[in-house]
């Protein structure tokens, strides 16, 4: 048997006890073999290859090296890619409407609803949540009257008004027209909501709002369900809570303009509520501080919707023109008219639920 | 007027401040108007034209030897004030507003002769909150009603106005109910908001806002003292404005402030004397506010010149600052987009 040879531990294979000195202990050099020096004398060349020169300015912005025609040509190309071929009169376009934007020469109406940032800001957001995530399917969009007064009156459901934002998008993508929500005071109460929600035509679920927008030939929307709709426990899916004072029926029948009954169909599923913290709702100010499967344990991706399938019927219109001018101050026609509107969609709520195969698809 | 065989004598009062003055001076030079007696307490600082002024403050009984000395037939208010200024502290203006006002009818209701009364009041009256409809009318009350400040003087002193209504029935009342008065010449709690260099908002509050040019205001109120009709009206330019419209169109910057800050920020304003902040003012300016003016136009046959918009750009071409730096950028885009455009066209 020959001599052992002695591997150290720990220096990665260079002679030493790893005590992390540059150059091993004399000692050990002897230990590992005759060749101490031209190693070390490579190894100096390999690092003195491996310094770079000093990087000057004109490396590090890699676009000085690129001529200004090339940078010419790329921008048109990128222009062409946004805008198509016409894209000098569309870029145009877009550079004056920023200027207009900037220089807040743009009109809103009476309710603060600013048409541009209705259309291009929030619809033009929630056409991908509405085609891809919901897959929204929107049955009997012709009972919509193309113009003039009408009053939409769906459920309310999904713990956070997801479903009102979805029928705007639903009536305008098929009819071309604003859908004008009338929301809870609450929603005029919290900052960025409320002047998002104005912005985008909503208004205070009031009499006044209501009949104002109707007579004014405005397509108004509302949730008598309110909050009892909306943040009712996931286990009452589909079944229709109480219909407030029926004071949507009182502004369609003063007004004389068709109650067109909405059934939503999908939207129970978005954020199932199985849990409510009323303490911290009281503290909040809010009407429940919902628990859901995803929140709060999720934190922020809690509030990421379920892709449930969402199927939306827009029933027969209710006349109501027919009624005479005293009908609306007359609480017996008042319910009756308000329970025909909830027994419509409670039923067509049914026969949506009986067509859809499953919760997702 | 016609059968009004003798020339009208008017008692203006709050002729001190400057929409005051300017009003009783034109009133002054209009047809079918004889004399215009101008009251306050502070003799006026500009010119008066015709108009006689006496110095009579309205919070003592001199007022009543004033009209019926004058033998005056009508009476226009103005002297309803927003902000103490330099009349002192709120105590002062809560005197000047509610006692003066009380001394002023309580001398009407005494005077015979009196046949008109019209009063400046604001839509300050509505209140600001979360639950107001979208558009107030005359018949409808604030959703709160207001616990101190201008807003509970101005419900006071529309209560008086309707108590004296109802005790002179002969008397024709007018009630105006004016939006914020805009205009090159207009100090007021809003005018001053506009005119600080770098404006405070309220974050995530987007207010609408209606405004009433100067000259609207001046014509409004010939119109009353002319008209026989009777009621309250809300008066406004058309349309309504956003806040951050009307900041960009100044191209002002602002600095949006959580609404607890708002608060300190106000007073801290007020003690520089800066701007005036009043509790309702900052209701006003997260909520805002819009009045309806369908009656104005129906029953009092009065038509604004200036829209909400016009009044406003007036106001802005004296107070805005010079195209901004982005606008700037814009436009040399525009200007440059247009151009190869046009060569384009050529070489093809």
């Amino acid at each position: 048997m020959g001599d052992a040879e002695v591997i150290p531990i720990g220096t990665g294979g260079r002679p030493g006890r790893g005590s992390g000195q540059a150059r091993p202990s004399a000692a050990s050099r002897t230990l590992a073999g005759a060749k101490p020096r031209a190693e070390r004398r490579e190894r100096t060349a390999s690092s003195s290859d491996r310094l770079r020169p000093a990087t000057t300015t004109e490396e590090r912005a890699p676009g000085a090296g690129i001529p200004p025609t090339e940078w010419l040509e790329a921008l048109q190309a990128a222009a062409v890619q946004v805008f198509g071929d016409e894209w000098e009169p569309q870029l145009a376009r877009v550079l004056a409407f920023l200027r207009r934007r900037l220089a807040g020469e743009y009109a809103v109406d009476e309710y603060g609803f600013d048409q541009e940032v209705a259309e291009k800001l929030v619809l033009a957001s929630l056409r991908p949540i509405a085609e891809k995530w919901f897959r929204i399917e929107v049955r009997g969009a012709e009972n919509l009257p193309p113009d003039g007064g009408a009053l939409v009156v769906s459920n309310h459901s999904g713990t956070l008004p997801v479903d009102g934002l979805m029928t705007m998008f639903a009536v305008h993508e098929h009819t071309g027209r604003f859908l004008r929500p009338l929301g809870a005071d609450l929603v005029f109460r919290l900052p960025f909501v409320s002047s998002l929600a104005r912005k985008s035509g909503a208004t205070l679920a009031c009499t006044e709002d209501a009949e104002r927008m109707l007579a004014g030939g405005e397509l108004a929307g509302v949730w008598p369900e309110g909050f009892k709709g909306i943040g009712k426990p996931f286990t009452e899916r589909y079944k229709l809570q109480r219909f407030g004072r029926g004071g949507f029926v009182a502004a369609a029948v003063r007004t004389g303009v068709p109650i067109i009954p909405l059934s939503v169909v999908g939207a129970e599923e978005i954020y199932p509520l199985i849990g409510n913290v009323p303490s911290l709702a009281r503290l909040l100010g809010l009407p429940y501080v919902p628990i859901t499967p995803l929140f709060p344990w999720l934190g922020p991706l809690g509030l990421v919707p379920l892709p449930s399938k969402w199927l939306m019927e827009f029933g027969e219109p209710i006349r109501t023109d027919e009624y005479d001018a005293g009908a609306a101050d007359d609480p017996m026609l008042v319910f009756n008219v308000t329970d025909q509107v909830r027994e419509t969609i409670q039923q067509s709520l049914y026969s949506l639920l009986m067509q859809r195969s499953s919760v997702w698809q | 007027m016609g059968a009004e065989s003798r020339s009208r004598v008017v008692l203006v009062t709050g002729v001190s401040r400057d929409l005051g003055r300017r009003f009783a001076r034109r009133l002054a030079a209009e047809p079918g108007v004889g004399r215009v007696i101008g009251v306050d307490a502070v003799p006026p600082r500009g010119d008066i034209g015709d108009v006689s002024f006496v110095r009579a403050d309205i919070r003592n009984p001199v007022i009543a030897k004033v009209i019926a000395k004058e033998d005056v037939d009508t009476v226009v208010h103005m002297s309803v004030i927003a902000t103490p200024g330099s009349a002192g502290g709120r105590g002062t203006m809560k005197e000047l507003n509610v006692i003066g006002t009380m001394q002023l009818l309580a001398a009407c209701q005494k005077a015979p002769g009196i046949r008109h009364l019209v009063v400046k009041s604001t839509s300050t009256v509505y209140g600001a909150s979360s639950r107001d409809p979208a558009m107030f009318t005359e018949e409808m009350q604030p959703r709160r009603q207001p616990s101190s400040g201008y807003a509970k003087d101005v419900a006071e002193i529309e209560g008086y106005i309707r108590g004296f209504a109802r005790r002179r029935p002969d008397v024709r009342v007018t009630t105006l109910r004016l939006a914020n008065v805009l205009g090159p010449h207009v100090t007021s709690p809003i005018t001053s908001y506009f005119r600080l260099p770098v404006i405070p908002t309220v974050l995530g509050f987007d207010p609408r806002l209606q405004f009433v040019h100067e000259s609207d205001l001046m014509r409004v109120l010939t119109h009353c003292v002319h008209t026989d009709v009777a009621g309250t009206f809300n008066v406004a330019g058309d349309g309504v404005m956003l806040l951050s419209q009307a900041v960009r169109r100044l191209r002002k910057p602002t600095v949006p402030l959580v609404r607890p800050a708002v608060g300190g920020v106000a007073g801290a304003l007020k003690s520089a004397r800066m701007a005036d902040f009043s509790p309702e003012q900052l209701g006003f300016l997260t909520f805002g506010r819009g009045i309806d003016t369908t009656r104005m136009r129906a029953e009092l046959g009065f038509e604004p010149t200036y829209t909400t918009q016009a009044a406003f750009a007036d106001f802005a071409a004296v107070v805005g600052q010079p195209r901004s730096p982005a606008e700037a950028l814009f436009d040399g885009l525009s200007s440059l987009m247009a151009e190869p455009a046009s060569t384009g066209a050529g070489d093809g």
